[in-house]
């Protein structure tokens, strides 16, 4: 049985010279949903970015049993569902159907199964009604799940999100929520929004310039008060 | 997460760095005009043009070979005269047969060839300078200060502005396309899709960038309107040239004109 995640020793400095990940290691079984918080700048969207190999440090990461390295980063890319902070990053098609169907089509899967894939990538997000509209126009709220719909549509091992409730209203933000709560993923998502953190996730790991500096039970590492005002974060 | 390879300046201290923009600014228009108007041929004064131009790269500290590494820019400017060698009438130098045609070369045209390749070469070591040794802001003020109409200079500083927003905004794209371009491991697949489909996804790309570039310059100029703007740029008066760089611009402005009169004097 292998670990959904696996990070072993993994650091990373910008071509400026700026370290961005100081020997970061994480462990994330599958099916488990995981917090990743700390203050701007911690280095947790860098973080993000190493676990399909969009960027590469010294140290190993393997995804689903599969090494990040040159030869698999395809295999790699179809396992880690991304879903970048700015909706508008990712859906860069004319339409929502083009957009989820931009994974599948570039597997070269099927036509037939491309529709299928879809189709039900749209209805986990309750979006089914929204393929041909496009996605320049939506709200949010609405390009938010569409974002998401695009990673689900490859089937991935792996939901890895950032910043998923940022600019969202209470109820899109509600939604997403329990649209996360019920998709059965590995999860991995930086977030500032401490209030889902408490109510979504069992576990959070706490980042800090760099460095991962806590990570345990959501429950006990909310209750420890001075460990979050280190680290520039409010208790919910 | 940025681009920063589009910024041309570099930081530095040099006598050249610490020049008045203005300064800098007039003295390569009036460089480059003056390879310009330098008649083909007149080679000695080329070698001096260069010689010049290579003393201000020692001076300003940022490193011959960087320069002439960019100069390589020139080359495409270069090719574009290419025709010339065929075109100017003269005594034949070779003949370059091409299917049914043969292109015949002439001494004039070759001579007149590897000035304009020279003059090009010079003239853009000359702009190449000015932008690495000044920042941008500065080169703005120095438009100003040549009585560039306000209104362009400030399009030209909201394009400079916006264009690293546009090209952080065009690498998170081509970063989220990236992340969903997986292989699925079946065998019999081929992945990548086909060439039509790549581009009818990049030119979606485009669209998208240009949808988010025109909504960005609605909301830029909504805040300007907000904070006063009328079409109308006013800027802080530009403070006076000093002694010190006036003579600098005197001195150099001589020199230039000298040495332009002595190649029209001898080559013209």
């Amino acid at each position: 049985m292998h670990h959904s995640i696996e990070i072993d020793n993994l650091s990373f400095a910008y071509p400026d010279g700026h370290p961005a990940l100081r020997q970061v290691c994480l462990h994330i079984q599958p099916g488990e949903k995981v917090a990743l918080v700390g203050p701007n700048g911690a280095g947790k969207s860098t973080l993000i970015l190493h676990l399909n190999g969009i960027l590469t440090g010294k140290g190993d990461i393997c995804i689903a049993g599969l090494p990040v390295i040159k030869q698999n980063l395809g295999l790699v890319r179809a396992r880690v569902g991304m879903v970048f902070q700015n909706p508008d990053d990712q859906l860069f098609s004319p339409t929502v159907y083009e957009d989820v169907a931009f994974g599948p089509l570039y597997q070269g899967l099927p036509v037939a199964e491309v529709k299928s894939r879809v189709a039900e990538a749209l209805s986990v997000v309750n979006m089914l009604e929204y393929a041909q509209r496009v996605s320049h126009h939506l709200s949010m709220g609405e390009k938010k799940r569409i974002a998401i719909a695009t990673v689900l549509s490859m089937r991935p091992e792996v939901l890895v999100l950032d910043e998923p409730t940022a600019g969202l209203d209470p109820r899109a933000r509600r939604s997403l929520i329990n649209l996360l709560d019920e998709l059965p993923l590995t999860m991995l998502v930086s977030t500032h929004d401490m209030l889902m953190v408490r109510d979504l996730f069992p576990r959070t790991v706490i980042m800090d310039e760099g460095c991962i500096v806590a990570d345990g039970p959501t429950g006990k590492l909310l209750q420890d008060e001075a460990l979050l005002n280190t680290h520039g974060l409010e208790k919910p | 997460m940025h681009v920063h390879f589009l910024d041309p300046y570099r930081s530095g201290q040099s006598p050249i760095h610490r020049l008045d923009a203005r300064v800098k600014f007039v003295l390569t228009l009036a460089f480059i005009l003056t390879a310009a108007l330098t008649p083909p041929g007149a080679w000695p004064v080329y070698i001096l043009l260069f010689a010049l131009v290579l003393a201000v790269e020692i001076f300003s500290e940022i490193g011959v070979g960087f320069v002439l590494k960019r100069a390589m820019l020139a080359f495409f400017f270069i090719l574009a005269a290419l025709p010339v060698i065929f075109t100017i009438p003269g005594p034949a130098l070779f003949h370059l047969p091409l299917g049914a045609w043969t292109l015949t070369a002439s001494l004039p045209g070759v001579e007149r060839f590897l000035s304009i390749a020279m003059k090009s070469w010079v003239s853009i070591q000359a702009a190449i300078l000015l932008a690495t040794t000044t920042t941008f802001p500065e080169l703005m003020t120095a438009m100003r200060a040549v009585r560039i109409p306000r209104l362009l200079v400030a399009i030209f500083g909201l394009m400079w502005r916006y264009l690293f927003v546009l090209a952080d905004e065009a690498l998170r794209l081509m970063r989220a396309r990236q992340a969903r371009s997986g292989y699925a491991g079946q065998p019999g697949l081929k992945p990548g899709g086909s060439l039509a489909w790549r581009g009818r996804v990049a030119g979606g790309m485009v669209g998208n960038l240009f949808l988010r570039a025109f909504e960005r310059s609605d909301r830029i100029y909504m805040a300007m309107l907000a904070r006063g703007y009328d079409g109308e740029m006013r800027l802080e008066p530009l403070p006076d040239l000093s002694n010190r760089s006036w003579l600098v611009l005197l001195v150099s402005m001589g020199m230039l004109v000298v040495l332009l009169a002595f190649a029209l004097l001898f080559w013209a």
